[in-house]
């Protein structure tokens, strides 16, 4: 990938241009999951010629794109509580078999935003632990034991600077080991017995900037120098 | 004769018990049986234990029977969402007590709970906070947290159509919880939206077969909560 340094603005990768990325793992024929947020916007990207089917949680395999405004139907929407639609070949389905086809291992692939991820591939992205919030969890622990494959979307560090890859997440855990390849506006980053290893550099950004960011040890996987 | 068909909201849940565990069916509004909700607060039960996945927005449905003081603690997986002003409220002053579920565990706890299954071990919640204290078992090199199945005295739950029987089918998304908690309450009551005669839904087409139904009122018209929100109104 070439090396663009642009010094007028940070650089690395737009909240779309990491959902584009993402949404090039995902194989044609895969059931999906994708969390709210940066993860939702994946499904415009997948690359035409590929069927993929989108499960939500709340009860819905085929999921379509938002509908036109004035066609919302409030009997009609996803686990986000936003207004959707059903494509032909969807089906409806109870609370209790929709976890079963993730519980169960039927869902192939998750998309979900992050907190925190460790380099053992533990996820925290349901509480900060504060004790005046309200805790709240929906089915995201579900879906991090249940489905095989866990991409995280994420911005690399927080608003205010803080790595959000760490060796040992500080946050309550959403579930241990669990998850595989992280796409954070600056790196494409997989998940190995050794750690993070960086798979791909976005545009204008060199390992150590990447590693001066991250909260432990990075390798340079063998599409880098 | 069956007839499970029953004249009134109020008469439908008119022996709801102070004490009593109720399942509440719905994913925020869709499903929400909100006109069974305002019968139960105008009955008044207290001390109730509320199952439902959220806890309600805006000062209507599962959020006014909060509001009322008639709930002391809710089992739920969601307790905030963007108009959620009753619950966080009481909860942070101590007022209620909450019960926090991983979504897909509390619906298999109620599917459990209504197969006659005491406990299970699922893999959700291993290794987080939500597993402390629970029973962990390996089973073919991995670990499970021991969950328990849950029963009720009563559900609510909001159906499309229904028969005399208590056959049912739901619209779309709406249909979410409704027929676990069906099957996991001593009492379902529910509120359909049309109540057709015997036959006229197919059996193949059937989703909540009436064994688990008990009472059936009609609501021709339900309210849509996210409208009642949007118009700030408040109930009682």
């Amino acid at each position: 990938m070439t090396m663009t340094a642009k010094k007028e603005k940070a650089p690395g990768w737009s909240r779309e241009e990491m959902a584009a990325r993402a949404a090039l793992d995902i194989p044609g024929g895969s059931y999906v999951n994708l969390g709210i947020g940066i993860p939702e916007m994946v499904a415009r990207y997948v690359p035409e010629g590929r069927e993929v089917i989108y499960h939500t949680e709340n009860g819905l395999l085929g999921m379509g794109p938002p509908p036109a405004p004035g066609c919302e139907d409030p009997e009609l929407i996803n686990a986000g509580k936003k207004a959707v639609t059903a494509i032909p070949g969807a089906s409806f389905f109870h609370h209790a078999d929709s976890f079963a086809m993730i519980r169960g291992e039927h869902i192939d692939i998750c998309v979900l935003g992050a907190m925190q991820v460790s380099e053992k591939g533990d996820l925290a992205n349901w509480s900060t632990g504060a004790p005046d919030a309200i805790p709240a969890v929906g089915g995201a622990m579900d879906l991090v034991a249940g489905v095989p494959t866990i991409y995280v979307i994420t911005q690399h560090c927080t608003a205010e600077g803080e790595p959000k890859l760490v060796e040992s997440c500080t946050y309550p855990l959403t579930g241990q080991g669990v998850v595989s390849r992280i796409y954070s506006d600056l790196a494409v980053i997989d998940l190995t017995p050794e750690g993070f290893e960086v798979a791909e550099l976005a545009p204008g950004v060199d390992f150590d900037y990447v590693q001066q960011r991250t909260g432990c040890k990075l390798r340079k996987g063998n599409g880098l120098d | 004769m069956i007839d499970k068909r029953i004249g009134s909201p109020a008469a439908a849940v008119a022996d709801i018990f102070d004490g009593a565990t109720v399942l509440i069916g719905g994913f925020g509004e869709a499903g929400s049986p909100i006109e069974l909700i305002h019968a139960l607060i105008d009955q008044g039960a207290g001390n109730l234990t509320v199952v439902n996945n959220n806890t309600g927005s805006g000062h209507v449905g599962l959020a006014a029977l909060i509001e009322n003081g008639q709930v002391a603690k809710m089992i739920c997986s969601y307790p905030r969402t963007t108009n959620s002003k009753v619950f966080p409220e009481l909860y942070r002053s101590g007022k209620i007590e909450l019960e926090l579920v991983p979504q897909g565990t509390l619906a298999e706890r109620i599917r459990a709970g209504g197969a006659g299954i005491p406990a299970f071990y699922t893999a959700t919640s291993v290794g987080t906070p939500l597993a402390e204290g629970k029973e962990i078992r390996a089973f073919g090199g991995r670990e499970y947290v021991m969950e328990y199945g849950l029963r009720a005295d009563f559900a609510l739950i909001k159906a499309q159509c229904a028969d005399r029987h208590g056959n049912l089918t739901y619209n779309k998304t709406a249909r979410n919880f409704a027929p676990i908690m069906a099957m996991a309450a001593k009492t379902t009551i529910v509120q359909a939206s049309s109540i057709v005669e015997l036959g006229e839904i197919d059996p193949e087409v059937v989703v909540t077969p009436g064994i688990f139904v008990n009472r059936v009122v009609l609501v021709a018209n339900p309210a849509q909560e996210s409208r009642l929100v949007a118009e700030g109104r408040t109930y009682p």
